[in-house]
């Protein structure tokens, strides 16, 4: 048992490894996922700002590694990352407050739109952003 | 850092929380509004180079809004960080040392990129 040598048997997390997985458990893991990830992204933006009040040398350096392949791979996943968190962030909020959306199909339908607005959403300001 | 167990006994959590989660909640609030206009201007900066950057952060409302921005994604990201170690760091000293360096780290972004956003805005106003 899993609970088992602990000073207080109070129910654990769920172990990855023995749940089957289901569309709200992804979008909880994924909030929680995406959020250490812009906790990171968060150093780059910091980064980018810092060079900017540095000076002309440090901004070209910066803007060299965002423009490469690599930096832009980052940016798009970081863009898909503040998606998914914004999305299921006013979820949270709309639980907190008015308190809708606890039903287990509109609750599966909800995780799977914010997935589909993650990834449409930063396909369609990349493309925004490249054409105008 | 202990608690007796005869305190902790009984009660479903430990009891204390509540400040934290409506701070969550209240950061997320600002930046529902804060991260659609940041997305949209750091796209434009972005692309307008280094002197276009600079005109764009040294106008009074995009140097208020960047610093509004910093401060409520900065707090909202340490009080996510701290749950994400007391819920994964068991050790006591480990948590402890993560959860100081978590705010160390979060303290000193914010303070370099605030005061990065003052020196364009008044260098540009010189």
């Amino acid at each position: 048992m899993a609970g088992q040598g602990r000073a207080d048997p109070r129910p654990l997390s769920p172990h990855l490894q023995i749940w089957k997985w289901h569309w709200t458990m992804a979008g909880s893991i994924f909030h929680r996922v995406s959020g250490v990830g812009l906790y990171g992204g968060a150093f780059l933006i910091g980064a980018w700002l810092i060079a900017l009040a540095t000076g002309p040398e440090a901004y070209a350096f910066v803007e060299a590694i965002v423009f490469s392949l690599p930096g832009q791979i980052v940016l798009f996943l970081w863009s898909m990352a503040v998606l998914y968190h914004f999305a299921n962030g006013l979820r949270h909020l709309i639980w907190d407050g008015p308190m809708i959306g606890f039903s287990p199909s509109v609750a599966s339908l909800w995780s799977m739109f914010n997935f589909a607005f993650a990834i449409i959403g930063a396909a369609v300001i990349w493309s925004l952003a490249s054409f105008y | 850092m202990t608690t007796s167990a005869k305190s902790v006994r009984g009660l479903g959590s430990a009891g204390t929380g509540t400040q934290h989660h409506i701070r969550q909640r209240v950061t997320a609030l600002a930046l529902l509004f804060l991260v659609p206009w940041f997305i949209y201007s750091i796209i434009h900066a972005c692309k307008a180079g280094y002197e276009g950057a600079l005109t764009w952060a040294a106008q009074p409302l995009n140097a208020i809004l960047l610093i509004l921005t910093l401060s409520a994604a900065l707090y909202h990201m340490r009080l996510g960080m701290q749950v994400v170690i007391e819920d994964y760091i068991a050790k006591s000293g480990t948590r402890q040392a993560l959860l100081i360096l978590n705010t160390f780290a979060v303290i000193a972004l914010a303070a370099a990129t605030i005061l990065s956003v003052l020196k364009i805005w008044f260098t540009a106003g010189a």
